[in-house]
């Protein structure tokens, strides 16, 4: 074991999998000798060389064809799109293209392509580079979707999206990166797709959340603790297919929800959870599910980031309203 | 034009006129099938040649059918493909097995000389998967209606080869329109900067649906867009095999020798419509252009090459039209005989391994389809 952060973690994961599957690429702008732009692929170029992690040209929608291609002649593609806001110059490539690979040739092909990108706010960086548009493939038939909040989570988790056969939007929140450390298996290891994690548990209501939000969910549900509240908190992990079991076992128990996300009302994919647990579970609801989202504006210039984006704070008021309903 | 007033610093307009001097048409048939540049001629054996007018008469008739199946609604989405016979089929012609194709959505006829069954274009025409089920041992992908996005996907294919140590090349082609893409740029551009063996044809037919080719670019020629790539580019008369299966055999040597990737610009004509769905060519082209362009027909002229060298006959012709109408008609029929699709089969091909709302969802429909 060693204490790594969620970066680390990262690194650590994808240098094993470059060490177990010489079909393992990894490719994006500044990825090679640069390490990065976060370090997410320090040292790796170095130690296995220009041919299985190298530069790009900067264009997002190149890259999302130089994966596909790659596929087709037998590689796993682990490519890097810097910021997920730029996400919107290579849509074609990941749902318009790559999502439909194994569909569109009734399984002749497949596309196990794993695409890491940052995001996320709280770090005031500029225009473009926090916003969650993680909704936007979760509505993409085809795509696995996966947000990791722990460096115990984000190696087991990207290791099996590079393993997957199929692609996965590996989305990595840039406050979690470095801010704490965690044990960390130094040898492989997996956590599959689809499976969210009970953090913490407990009988009065469920916090369903993901990426950063599972902190902030977390310090709430301590603080309502106090106030002699039993709180349990769900990390969802992967936001696309969502664990239908794990989610509707602990309304089933806490018969009451809120669904946290750091999105604006209208994106993420809070919307989605809510319908689940009203399909599956409205008969053990004492209380509407309600969210914890971000205003449907823009993603707030810099200064403005600790009004706009939720936090612990709108986790205890949202929770005190539905259970106090 | 540059001002005469006052002598320029920078001739930035003789600098655009003198690399559009460097993009002259490649030619080696002419309209009456008169060899005018031998030194261009490529080195095909007398079957050879035969064969490359066989497939060019075959696909002539394929298209002549379609159209008619399409009308009878025995056919759905298809792209006529009349007057590019030679860009198409004589570009392809010079490519080997080994070869990786990126079609468009109109280059069908390439990828069926690759390999894929008739039967299978023909179900990729209606809309059925298993039109898309490409057979192992064929290296193409199913046509591609995003516009440029094969461009990019090429970039990577070629790549692939190069980084496995192949000795092949990955072949794409779009239209005039389809230049103007973004992904028709970064391709290339990616192609060059990886030194990948990429052969990137671009097939001006003179028109993006009803869009002339003037409405694209102030360009002069779509070849010259290879400058912006750092890589060769090629203009090449479209309606002429040889000079066509020429250029991009060169291509092709010049990628498995490690010298990068081409652009080659095939000027041609589709005497059709766009597509069969509802395009009307005589709202935005003229019957005379239309006359013009049939006189440049790559099959006539091909076929007085050939009938000078004594190596083809309207006999001959008559075989290989009446083999295809043959070959069609059987592969209507099987493709009518494949089973219809399922909701299921659908859920099946999505993932290797389903997800749980497709678990849940291929159960639903599995049920509704035993009913």
């Amino acid at each position: 074991m060693a204490q790594m952060t969620m970066i680390q973690a990262i690194t650590d994961a994808l240098r094993t999998e470059l060490r177990n599957d010489e079909n393992v690429l990894v490719f994006g702008e500044d990825v090679g000798v640069n390490g990065g732009v976060f370090r997410a692929t320090e040292g790796l170029q170095k130690e296995f060389g220009e041919e299985r992690v190298f530069d790009t040209p900067l264009a997002e929608s190149g890259i999302g064809g130089l994966a596909i291609g790659l596929s087709t002649q037998g590689y796993r593609p682990v490519p890097e799109i810097q910021f997920f806001g730029f996400v919107y110059e290579v849509m074609d490539s990941i749902s318009g293209q790559m999502a439909r690979w194994r569909y569109r040739t009734g399984g002749s092909y497949h596309a196990p392509i794993t695409i890491r990108s940052p995001f996320g706010g709280g770090v005031h960086t500029p225009e473009l580079h926090a916003d969650s548009l993680e909704g936007l493939m979760a509505q993409q038939p085809g795509l696995k979707v996966v947000i990791p909040s722990t460096p115990y989570d984000a190696k087991g988790l990207l290791i099996s999206a590079i393993r997957d056969n199929d692609p996965v939007i590996f989305l990595e929140h840039m406050k979690l990166y470095r801010s704490f450390r965690q044990e960390v298996p130094e040898e492989e290891y997996t956590i599959p797709l689809g499976k969210a994690e009970v953090k913490k548990e407990g009988k009065d209501l469920s916090i369903i959340t993901y990426g950063a939000m599972v902190h902030d969910s977390i310090k709430a549900a301590e603080a309502l603790e106090k106030e002699g509240h039993s709180v349990e908190v769900i990390d969802l992990r992967t936001i696309s297919p969502l664990d239908i079991e794990t989610i509707i076992k602990s309304v089933e128990k806490t018969n009451r929800a809120i669904v946290v996300q750091e999105a604006q009302k209208q994106a993420g994919i809070a919307a989605n959870v809510v319908a689940e647990i009203n399909d599956r579970a409205i008969l053990s609801l004492d209380a509407p599910v309600l969210r914890v989202t971000a205003p449907d504006t823009v993603y707030p210039f810099s200064q403005a980031e600790p009004v706009w984006l939720p936090n612990h704070k709108d986790i205890i008021e949202t929770a005190k309203k539905v259970l106090e309903f | 034009m540059a001002s005469k007033a006052k002598a320029a610093q920078v001739d930035a307009v003789k600098t655009l006129e003198s690399i559009e001097e460097k993009f002259e048409m490649v030619q080696v048939l002419n309209e009456k099938g008169e060899v005018i540049n031998d030194k261009m001629m490529p080195d095909l054996s007398d079957e050879q040649l035969v064969e490359l007018m066989s497939r060019m008469v075959y696909t002539r008739i394929l298209d002549q059918r379609s159209i008619s199946l399409n009308r009878q609604g025995r056919l759905g989405f298809y792209a006529p493909t009349a007057g590019q016979e030679a860009s198409a089929i004589a570009s392809h012609f010079a490519l080997e097995k080994e070869d990786f194709i990126l079609p468009g959505y109109r280059d069908v006829p390439q990828i069926i000389w690759h390999g894929l069954p008739l039967y299978k274009a023909f179900l990729f025409s209606r809309g059925h998967f298993a039109g898309n089920q490409i057979p192992e041992d064929v290296n193409v992908i199913p046509p591609q209606i995003i516009i440029g996005a094969q461009y990019v996907q090429t970039a990577g294919v070629a790549l692939g080869l190069k980084k496995r140590g192949k000795k092949a090349v990955a072949a794409t082609y779009t239209g005039d329109g389809g230049s103007s893409q973004g992904d028709f740029y970064e391709g290339i551009n990616f192609a060059g900067a990886f030194g990948a063996p990429a052969v990137f044809i671009v097939q001006n037919n003179q028109f993006a649906i009803s869009t002339p080719r003037e409405k694209q670019t102030a360009a002069a020629t779509i070849a010259q867009k290879a400058v912006a790539a750092g890589i060769p580019g090629v203009l090449v008369d479209g309606m002429d095999p040889l000079a066509v299966y020429a250029v991009v055999r060169e291509a092709r040597e010049r990628a498995i020798n490690g010298e990068g990737p081409s652009l080659i610009e095939t000027l041609c004509y589709r005497y059709g419509p766009h597509t069969m769905a509802g395009d009307d060519p005589t709202r935005y082209r003229t019957s005379d252009t239309d006359n013009e362009w049939e006189k440049k027909d790559p099959i006539v002229r091909f076929r007085i090459y050939l009938e000078g060298k004594g190596l083809w006959s309207e006999e001959k012709e008559n075989e290989v039209i009446e083999k295809a109408k043959e070959e069609i008609k059987e592969a209507i029929k099987k493709a009518d005989d494949t089973p219809k699709q399922k909701v299921t089969d659908l859920i099946s091909n999505m993932f290797e391994e389903l997800p749980y709302n497709l678990q849940e969802q291929y159960e639903i429909y599995k049920e509704k389809e035993s009913k």
